[in-house]
């Protein structure tokens, strides 16, 4: 019973706070509306036994992501009212597509493959299984592959971000160490017959 | 007890709100790029119920998957926003044209 009133809670305010990101007037609103919402997909996971990625889900996209976001959103100017025009002017189509996206996806999850059967109804794993030790154990050995893989993106995507925003000043004083080390005599001295 | 289709419906409520969001706010890409981590975090919420209620944990592993290509994604793409800003003043997309020749 106290399980479906979480749940209740936390999809309702997630589904609010997702509404609050796409209709916020300003974008600072916008990036907090999400945060909110990550936080309640955070209990939504809990709920579904998933501790570690609720935690994940907090610490990697409210800890990084999101401060991100906002830090980008404090460094530049925007202006919004510029940003607001013809707000509404694509809202029939967007509002077509989403509406018969949504009557789809509700469509095919009520449609019965999902709705009775065995997957319908899942019971809660004892207190004693441990989900991270259980990620963990398949994480390392069955999807090593894939682990590597997402290490390499990471670091691609850390490269990139650098490499992109990286302004060197051309007024500033760098030392050569290349030029200091190859220097000869003949560079830096002149015999002067008197 | 909750059943599997209502997990898939919030997911598709957020799904879907991702997807009116896009044309919303086509203008500011910072809201673009939040609104695919809105539509990036439905598609966990369904990973993870299906995990849970297929009692197979594959479906978590595939979250973390998703979780970094998500992470980098933002990383590069508000790099780019912040070099784009650097040279022209402004983040509209109407303004990003200058490849359109």
């Amino acid at each position: 019973m106290l399980e479906t009133v979480f749940f209740n809670l936390f999809a309702g305010l997630s589904i609010l706070s997702a509404m609050g990101v796409v209709l916020a007037r300003n974008t600072m609103h916008s990036v907090m509306f999400l945060i909110f919402c990550f936080f309640n997909a955070a209990g939504l996971f809990f709920l579904l036994d998933a501790e570690f990625i609720g935690i994940i889900m907090i610490l990697i996209y409210v800890g990084a992501v999101m401060v991100l976001f906002t830090f980008v959103v404090m460094m530049l100017e925007i202006h919004t009212a510029r940003l607001r025009e013809g707000f509404l002017q694509y809202l029939p189509m967007g509002g077509l597509i989403a509406i018969v996206l949504m009557i789809e996806f509700i469509g095919a999850a009520t449609s019965g493959v999902f709705s009775s059967g065995d997957m319908a109804t899942a019971e809660h794993l004892p207190q004693s299984v441990n989900n991270t030790v259980e990620i963990g154990q398949i994480l390392y050995t069955q999807y090593l592959l894939g682990f590597e893989i997402a290490a390499i993106i990471l670091l691609v995507a850390l490269i990139g971000a650098i490499v992109l925003t990286l302004r060197t000043r051309k007024d500033a004083k760098y030392q050569k160490i290349s030029a200091q080390v190859n220097v000869r005599k003949e560079d830096r001295m002149r015999k002067v017959r008197m | 007890m909750i059943a599997l289709s209502q997990y898939l419906i919030v997911a598709a409520a957020l799904f879907s709100l991702g997807v009116i969001g896009l044309f919303l706010n086509r203008k500011n890409v910072i809201n673009i790029l939040m609104c695919i981590e809105l539509m990036l975090l439905a598609v966990n919420i369904n990973l993870v119920a299906f995990s849970h209620y297929q009692n197979d944990l594959a479906g978590q592993i595939f979250v973390f998957f998703v979780l970094t290509v998500a992470a980098s994604e933002v990383a590069v793409g508000l790099a780019i926003l912040v070099a784009y800003y650097r040279t022209r003043r402004s983040v509209e997309t109407e303004d990003i044209n200058s490849l359109q020749g």
